[in-house]
């Protein structure tokens, strides 16, 4: 492999790695809170791409215009799903809600199905150029946004929780749930809202994934198992160690690829997931235990 | 005790006369299907339902037997009669293996059910990617009248097979149930930690379970390949396939020996009655699979088979205490 092409893959993986890190965040702040191991989060991305290309396909918005609306869509989506499924699940066993989760997948994912076919769909960005030269390595500009606002978004969240009354009622809740609604946190409500933040940082990714990378009801299903991956590989339950691990799971794959022939690289992904599971269930960084 | 041998000889003598009642291949092929979905329900059932250890990667075992019989068939013209069975001890090794990696290393909880996904996906994409197994143009496997060769002309013979191979499994579990390893892994299911301080080998005795529950899918993916004639990656090691092993034993109760009968029974006309109406719909059998998941977790966790137990044994304990009433007065 010649330096050139491994550091070109480089720049690609970390790049999708930021992606994978967003997802990853979104499922690590549900699991933080309501120890719920969202399945959905997947499906979830997918309907954040769907707004975006409709919105692109009927009304011809630029895809980064309509990151509010799926930001906002994907919110309360997520929260009216902690509030009419999850919500009562609060005391069932592990495999219990993951089977609640996989049963919401299968619906949204096949209701997509039938309603927009299966056809792969894409967007496209007038007005940017589709590549920056530097050092002579291209970088895709829609990947290096989607990069810039999965870091950004990351920091952003890492505030807010640390900064905000909200946020801080988040993080006692996912801390000691009893004690945080002793002092007067309503619990019910900071479930809603950390679960719609966490469905709508989905829809986010989703949206920034729609310029390069295919639309489809199925697309969910590949990111959710490199998003549990990513999960785990940064601890569950840490923000950033979420996008640490996103973008090792992104660097691993792009340069899978190089070496790997056909889709083997995809080994890679689990190989690690495994490795992890074994030997550092806590994660990479510590993080919380179960 | 002995009344219920009798009605449950009674329901088998009944479903093997079935075929005669109609000559509907349809039909015919929708009792193969159920009896099939029992059957790797069934052995979902032993590590998930009786050891609670939750696999969402059955597809693992499915997919070898179907790929192992297939393979032994296509290149080396050994009956699947013998592939079944050589699928299955290649199942017990895989078992073993990821029993071992998982058990060794504590995984539990949501954690080995992802880490069961994980191997699943594993497998397909080395399939996927290997010369050997056709990558994903997947196997054709060759028409035939020949018995030994498990090729048969009428309908009917693969449906008294199936029932066979089902009536097999459910023995199997039912004996495993009332054994000294059944009490063990229920043991393990309610509180592992306490089994282990009891004395009960724990390793060994989830061991045994992924063995014996890998073994017996790996006979049900043997039998969907012979009779369907025509295997792939995605359909024998896909998430999917995974998931219709798990529904039935779920609609219908784990852990209970006629919960994979009572929801494969629910689950496959379902699924036939809306593609039939929906047939122009790709995926509306899916999106009902998945309401019927998120409805059965949240009003009966415990399956049908369970609720109605839960009513009997509810019944049983208010005539007892209508019998204590009219005793004390």
């Amino acid at each position: 492999m010649s330096a050139e092409l491994f550091f070109q893959s480089l720049i690609d993986g970390i790049l999708m790695g930021g992606i994978y890190g967003l997802v990853a965040i979104g499922l690590t702040l549900i699991f933080g809170v309501m120890k719920i191991i969202n399945f959905a989060q997947g499906a979830l991305m997918m309907l954040g791409m769907y707004v975006t290309y409709w919105c692109f396909d009927l009304m011809g918005l630029n895809p980064y215009l309509s990151l509010p609306l799926s930001a906002v869509a994907l919110f309360f989506i997520g929260a009216g799903l902690q509030r009419g499924v999850l919500q009562r699940m609060a005391d069932a066993p592990d495999h219990n809600q993951l089977l609640v989760t996989l049963g919401i997948t299968l619906f949204v994912e096949n209701l997509a199905l039938v309603l927009f076919k299966p056809d792969f769909r894409s967007v496209t960005v007038d007005g940017l150029p589709a590549t920056i030269s530097l050092f002579n390595l291209n970088i895709h500009t829609t990947k290096l946004i989607a990069f810039v606002f999965a870091v950004f978004l990351a920091i952003g969240l890492f505030f807010f929780l640390k900064k905000t009354f909200i946020g801080r009622a988040i993080r006692a809740t996912s801390i000691n749930g009893q004690g945080a609604s002793l002092v007067g946190v309503n619990i019910k409500r900071i479930n809603y809202i950390a679960f719609g933040i966490g469905a709508a940082l989905a829809g986010v990714a989703g949206t920034l994934l729609t310029p390069f990378f295919y639309t489809s009801p199925t697309v969910g299903a590949s990111f959710i198992l490199k998003a549990f991956v990513v999960v785990v590989l940064g601890g569950l339950g840490n923000f950033l160690g979420a996008l640490v691990g996103g973008i090792l799971i992104g660097v691993s794959e792009a340069l899978g690829g190089v070496l790997l022939p056909g889709s083997l690289k995809d080994l890679m992904t689990y190989l690690i997931f495994i490795l992890i599971l074994l030997l550092k269930p806590n994660g990479l960084f510590g993080g919380k235990t179960r | 005790m002995k009344k219920s041998y009798i009605l449950y000889l009674i329901a088998v003598v009944f479903i093997a006369l079935f075929p005669l009642f109609t000559d509907n291949q349809y039909y015919i092929h929708m009792g193969i299907l159920i009896l099939y979905y029992a059957l790797v329900s069934q052995a979902w059932n032993i590590l998930s339902g009786y050891a609670g250890q939750f696999s969402f990667g059955h597809a693992i075992f499915f997919g070898t037997g179907a790929y192992a019989s297939a393979i032994l068939l296509v290149k080396y013209n050994i009956s699947p009669w013998i592939g079944m069975i050589i699928g299955a001890v290649v199942a017990i090794l895989i078992a073993l293996l990821i029993g071992f990696l998982s058990f060794r290393y504590k995984l539990r909880g949501a954690y080995f059910s992802l880490g069961t996904l994980a191997f699943a996906e594993i497998l397909r994409i080395i399939v996927q990617n290997m010369d050997y197994f056709n990558k994903t143009l997947g196997i054709l496997l060759p028409i035939g009248s020949n018995p030994l060769m498990f090729q048969f002309e009428s309908r009917i013979t693969y449906f008294y097979v199936i029932l066979v191979l089902t009536i097999i499994v459910t023995l199997i579990t039912y004996f495993i149930s009332k054994s000294r390893l059944g009490f063990n892994l229920i043991a393990i299911r309610e509180n592992e930690d306490a089994a282990q301080s009891l004395g009960v080998n724990t390793f060994k005795n989830k061991m045994m379970a992924i063995a014996i529950s890998g073994a017996l899918t790996s006979v049900g993916g043997t039998f969907y390949a012979q009779y369907l004639l025509y295997i792939d990656p995605p359909t024998t090691f896909g998430n999917d396939v995974s998931v219709s092993i798990i529904l039935p034993a779920i609609l219908g109760g784990m852990g209970t020996i006629l919960g994979p009968f009572m929801g494969a029974l629910i689950i496959v006309p379902l699924g036939e009655l809306t593609s039939h109406f929906f047939g122009g719909f790709a995926g509306v059998h899916l999106m009902v699979y998945g309401l019927i998941l998120v409805l059965v977790i949240l009003f009966l966790p415990e399956g049908l088979v369970g609720w109605f137990q839960e009513k009997i044994r509810l019944r049983k304990l208010k005539k007892e205490g209508k019998a204590n009433d009219i005793a004390k007065t």
